[in-house]
């Protein structure tokens, strides 16, 4: 597998705080990589830029060959890299749907083509039911979804997920990670996630980043990962052993 | 615009069709003065919607639309007044040097990320220059304005807009409709959609591959292009022009009045708000009169607290409410 995202070198600073710190690493093509650490870590931070919501301070961002970093949020994602907001930021007063039309006419002219779109992938996001409502309605973990949902529908080679298993009940999340495995598998979606939750973690990543103080402590797979003891140390605390 | 029809509700269909014809056949039955209100109303369901284009469904502030009207009107009623063109060919240039200035606007304010209540400061920041530099230029006729004269011979030339009342009346109802047409095609495009999103969030915009920048310039050169059009019916309607009124920041308001009271983002809502606010207007200068009360600025009272109780009491606009009334909720925005 070659790699679809590398970040190479990469170091953020915001006046004194340097919140990513010469981070270098790679997510293949096909794969899901997680990325977890405390909070304050720089995982958003890493996320802002690879999105094109920040530019980095140095180093290079590279995705399917071409360089990304700098390039605005929109070039961005025109590129194929769809992203939620840890903060979800639905468009409040549109319906379901049409938050879902909003992303699916990216890469369609005609706005029925782009709800025919946008009803496949609230099907697959068991949103369907709910597409009338307003985006407001919802509750927090529908409307998590919906973010998923509206930048699955950009039609994304990649797709990040800030958090967005935070706040779903324990059946919730298998259900997400069960919806997230059938893209991955089904479409060939990369995928690269921030998450706390470790039980969507564990069943979820191919490989693991582990950052803190915006600096990479640990990379590798998953069961070697949480068995590292500056992991354990930092981030996981030491009843997660069992 | 097939699916526009198909989309509405059977009731609405029959509402709208009977509102049309009634409308069109009305001229038979109504005297002068009711008919120079249907002009006005059309005038300001039109300007109205332009305006809306803009806020109510692209998210950005305007308070200097007068502008675009004035330009509109001034180009070409000067076209005609030292050249003789007629306002077919002038609106064309109207629209060119309007939606010149909506592109400046646009670009200073979108480019340079000037937002919400300080954009519309820009905007009315170049209505006021404009103002000052039209009540100083001579070949405008300067603060004195500028006059079409009455010619007897062209009394009966439509295409140069030379007639009576009737011509105004459908033609300013052509534009209206015309103008909710376009509207409602905008609204259901990707355009439209794009409008929405840069509305709503314009970082979630920007986060589905949405070029905001794009997105807001579209709207700020289609609503100035409308709006200049609006003008060019005005200055032929009533064959005078001057810089304190066409520019006129009170102008401006005049013109996000009916959108604002019929409800923001729709596409009946300028044209329910037009409906109610001119007749309102009339009504209270026949009231004051009746009543005696000669106080100056005893209708502009009036006419503000109807604002506000309606503004109180119906936050989204008329339509919205309208809509529900009528049962007309189900399909359609």
């Amino acid at each position: 597998m070659s790699a679809l995202l590398q970040v190479d070198n990469v170091s953020k600073r915001f006046r004194g705080l340097l919140a990513v710190d010469r981070l270098s690493f790679e997510v293949p093509e096909g794969g899901i990589f997680a990325v977890i650490g405390p909070n304050g870590a720089g995982k958003t931070t890493l996320f802002n830029m690879i999105a094109g919501a920040f530019q980095p301070s140095n180093g290079s961002i590279t995705f399917a060959g071409e360089r990304i970093d700098g390039l605005t949020s929109d070039k961005v994602c025109r590129r194929g890299i769809g992203r939620t907001f840890q903060i979800v930021r639905p468009f409040p007063a549109l319906s379901v749907e049409d938050n879902v039309v909003v992303g699916a006419l990216l890469r369609r002219t005609h706005a029925a083509d782009a709800r025919v779109h946008a009803q496949e992938v609230l099907r697959r996001l068991d949103l369907y039911d709910k597409r009338a409502q307003r985006a407001s309605s919802l509750t927090l973990p529908d409307r998590k979804r919906l973010e998923v949902a509206r930048a699955l529908a950009t039609d994304p080679k990649l797709l990040l997920l800030d958090e967005v298993m935070a706040g779903l009940r324990p059946t919730e999340t298998d259900r997400m990670v069960a919806i997230l495995k059938e893209l991955n598998r089904e479409s060939g979606l990369t995928i690269l996630l921030i998450e706390h939750v470790m039980r969507a973690v564990m069943a979820l990543a191919g490989q693991i980043l582990v950052l803190h103080h915006g600096a990479a402590i640990a990379q590798g797979l998953p069961a070697e990962v949480v068995r590292d003891p500056a992991v354990i140390h930092s981030y996981l605390g030491a009843e997660d052993l069992a | 615009m097939s699916s526009l029809w198909s989309a509405m509700p059977v009731r609405g269909r029959v509402i709208l069709l009977v509102l049309v014809a009634l409308l069109l056949a009305a001229p038979l039955a109504l005297d002068r003065y009711v008919i120079s209100i249907f002009i006005l109303i059309f005038y300001f369901a039109y300007v109205g919607q332009a305006w809306n284009l803009m806020m109510g469904f692209a998210g950005q502030l305007s308070l200097g639309h007068a502008l675009y009207a004035g330009l509109g009107g001034y180009v070409a009623a000067l076209l005609w007044f030292y050249f003789g063109i007629g306002p077919w060919l002038g609106v064309f240039a109207g629209v060119a040097v309007a939606a010149a200035f909506g592109a400046v606007i646009g670009w200073l304010g979108f480019r340079f990320g000037i937002q919400g209540v300080y954009f519309a400061l820009l905007t009315i920041a170049f209505a006021e220059f404009t103002r000052i530099a039209f009540d100083n230029m001579a070949f405008t006729g300067g603060a004195g304005g500028l006059f079409l004269m009455y010619e007897p011979q062209r009394a009966g030339e439509w295409w140069n807009l030379r007639g009576g009342p009737l011509l105004f009346y459908y033609l300013g109802f052509a534009m209206a409709a015309g103008a909710a047409l376009l509207t409602a095609w905008l609204a259901r495009s990707r355009i439209g959609y794009q409008w929405l999103a840069v509305r709503e969030d314009e970082q979630a915009a920007l986060s589905v591959g949405i070029n905001a920048f794009r997105a807001k310039m579209i709207a700020v050169l289609i609503s100035s292009a409308m709006t200049a059009v609006g003008g060019v019916f005005a200055a032929f309607y009533y064959n005078s022009l001057f810089p304190a009124q066409a520019f006129d920041i009170g102008r401006s308001i005049e013109i996000i009045l009916a959108p604002i009271i019929g409800g923001l983002g729709t596409i009946f809502g300028p044209i329910v708000g037009a409906f109610i606010l001119t007749p309102l207007g009339e009504i209270l200068i026949a009231l004051t009169e009746k009543l005696g009360i000669n106080a100056p600025g005893a209708k502009a009272v009036f006419y503000g607290l109807t604002l506000c109780a309606i503004i109180v009491l119906r936050p989204d606009g008329i339509w919205p409410w309208l809509k529900r009334i009528l049962g007309l909720t189900e399909q359609g925005r």
